[in-house]
């Protein structure tokens, strides 16, 4: 069975997740991944909302974080004040799942504006969300985003949201409790970050991808794990259940 | 006591040009057609505060009602890019726009803290972002009992906030549930409100998960069925997607922008 560079990505995002955990969902990629989860090896997942929906178990993909499928089949709707100070902020959400307009070699995340300033962009875009307490409270942080030098980039234009700082210790000397992003899951393969270091490394790439490629690709001369290891490609199963969920919708 | 009220009257007599002004809804119940009313009685010069500008707020911007945009995330959900807002801001069209730009977190709890009569809210997150460099309201506090340092953010004060729910009684007391978002917070805070309502009804059965606002903490309740289109109301009526992605093709391009005010905001008054 032959499958998209995308699907790859969003099956490898997917199987990140475990069953036993709560993790905060934002619209798009990340989404279609959290929600695959749930359809496959982590029924037990429970998906959080910015909009107030706790426990959701949506029976199709929603277009938008507060479609009513959400809301419908949440354990329970909150206002988004509680969202993010009784259950974000205090550390409850194991996992915070994100997506990048831009990333740097530290994870840090761009997702306001691209071009150096600020005031007359190139490219506006939405802006931060909830991506900056998500990324500072979250127990952990998954990324996914299509790897290209243009989005893997040396230096952000604009931190929104920070990974990894400028290295080690800059998250504790901020004071956030979350341990930042773990993995960065691309059309390519996955990135982690050096336990000493803090900076993105090449540990899997996806089959067919040669770690050459993954380089090229990025911004910055990329580190790769010594022991680099090929992701394993996705099954019947995970490929059908994909293609069923996203099935009319266009994200 | 809340008066009800005509959607024409009360945005006449709640609205003034200049005003800083509240339109929200997360996803749910946005109060879209208080949108077109704003437009149809042509204000000039509104902050707008929203934490999700979606496309009313496009609609907005696009109608040059707005001269600030007070934001934590501008996007068509799902779909893609605010044109109108962003050729505001790229290219200055109809004119420029600033902005205040928040992240969620920021957002809700500066309405928190307006809602709290307290004059700033703090935070964790913010700090090492850019936001704070370019934002003057996003600062930090030292905490005066452990010393922490944390990110603070000043309290939102609207002049006017507009919100859509269910129902309402004969008195004026609203009845909101399903993803309530911050609309509570953001009536609270403002100095004056307005809601519009699905309906009116002699006795508001009780629902679970809802939200009360007695007509004592409101000004005006408007009657406008189908009011948060294309959005939606829970238990009335499903989030029109289609119309969202159809936003996108319409407000690409200035001029069937233009046309699509003229023929759909303009031409039509709402009657209720």
């Amino acid at each position: 069975m032959s499958w998209t560079a995308d699907e790859m990505m969003t099956v490898a995002a997917a199987r990140s997740l475990r069953g036993d955990t709560r993790c905060f969902v934002g619209i798009g990629l990340p989404s279609t991944a959290a929600n695959l989860a749930r359809r496959t090896h982590a029924p037990d997942l429970t998906l959080i909302y910015e909009s107030g929906a706790l426990g959701a178990k949506p029976g199709w993909l929603p277009l938008s974080i507060g479609d009513g499928v959400l809301a419908d089949t949440a354990d329970a709707v909150v206002s988004v004040p509680e969202v993010f100070n009784y259950w974000l902020q205090p550390g409850r959400i194991g996992i915070g799942f994100l997506g990048a307009a831009q990333i740097d070699r530290f994870a840090n995340i761009n997702t306001t504006v691209i071009g150096p300033d600020y005031a007359h962009p190139k490219t506006r875009l939405p802006g931060a969300g909830g991506a900056p307490e998500i990324a500072a409270s979250c127990g952990e942080v998954i990324v996914i985003v299509r790897q290209s030098r243009r989005t893997f980039v040396e230096k952000v234009d604009f931190v929104t949201s920070v990974g990894h700082g400028s290295g080690p210790g800059d998250r504790e000397r901020l004071g956030y409790r979350g341990r930042g992003p773990t993995r960065v899951v691309t059309d390519l393969g996955v990135l982690e970050p050096d336990p000493d270091t803090r900076e993105l490394t090449l540990t899997h790439v996806h089959p067919g991808i040669e770690p050459d490629t993954v380089r090229e690709a990025t911004g910055w001369p990329l580190a790769v794990a010594g022991d680099l290891r090929e992701s394993a490609a996705p099954t019947a199963e995970e490929l059908a259940t994909l293609r069923s969920l996203t099935a009319g919708v266009t994200a | 006591m809340a008066a009800i009220v005509g959607l024409d009257e009360g945005i006449r007599e709640l609205l003034h040009d200049g005003d800083t002004l509240a339109l929200e809804g997360f996803t749910h119940l946005i109060p879209t057609a208080a949108a077109h009313e704003i437009i149809r009685q042509g204000r000039r010069d509104l902050t707008l505060a929203r934490m999700t500008p979606d496309i009313a707020y496009d609609q907005l911007i696009g109608a040059g009602c707005a001269r600030a945009l007070v934001f934590s995330w501008g996007g068509n959900p799902g779909v893609g890019s605010l044109h109108r807002f962003r050729d505001a801001i790229e290219n200055g069209w109809p004119h420029p726009l600033a902005i205040e730009e928040h992240s969620h977190a920021g957002m809700a709890n500066r309405y928190v803290a307006g809602a709290s009569d307290v004059p700033f809210a703090v935070l964790r997150g913010y700090l090492g972002t850019d936001l704070m460099a370019h934002n003057p309201n996003i600062t930090t506090v030292t905490c005066p009992f452990t010393g922490e340092t944390l990110a603070a953010v000043p309290a939102l004060r609207p002049d006017l906030a507009v919100i859509h729910a269910q129902r309402a009684d004969r008195t004026g007391r609203v009845q909101m549930w399903g993803l309530t978002g911050v609309q509570k917070e953001a009536v609270l805070a403002s100095s004056r409100s307005l809601v519009t309502v699905e309906e009116i009804v002699d006795e508001l059965t009780p629902v679970p998960d809802q939200v009360i606002l007695p007509s004592w903490a409101l000004d005006a309740v408007a009657v406008v069925p189908g009011g948060a289109r294309p959005s939606y109301a829970h238990g009335y009526y499903e989030r029109d997607n289609a119309a969202y992605r159809e936003w996108s093709r319409i407000s690409a391009d200035r001029e069937t922008f233009t046309e699509w005010l003229r023929t759909t905001v303009l031409a039509r008054r709402v009657t209720a």
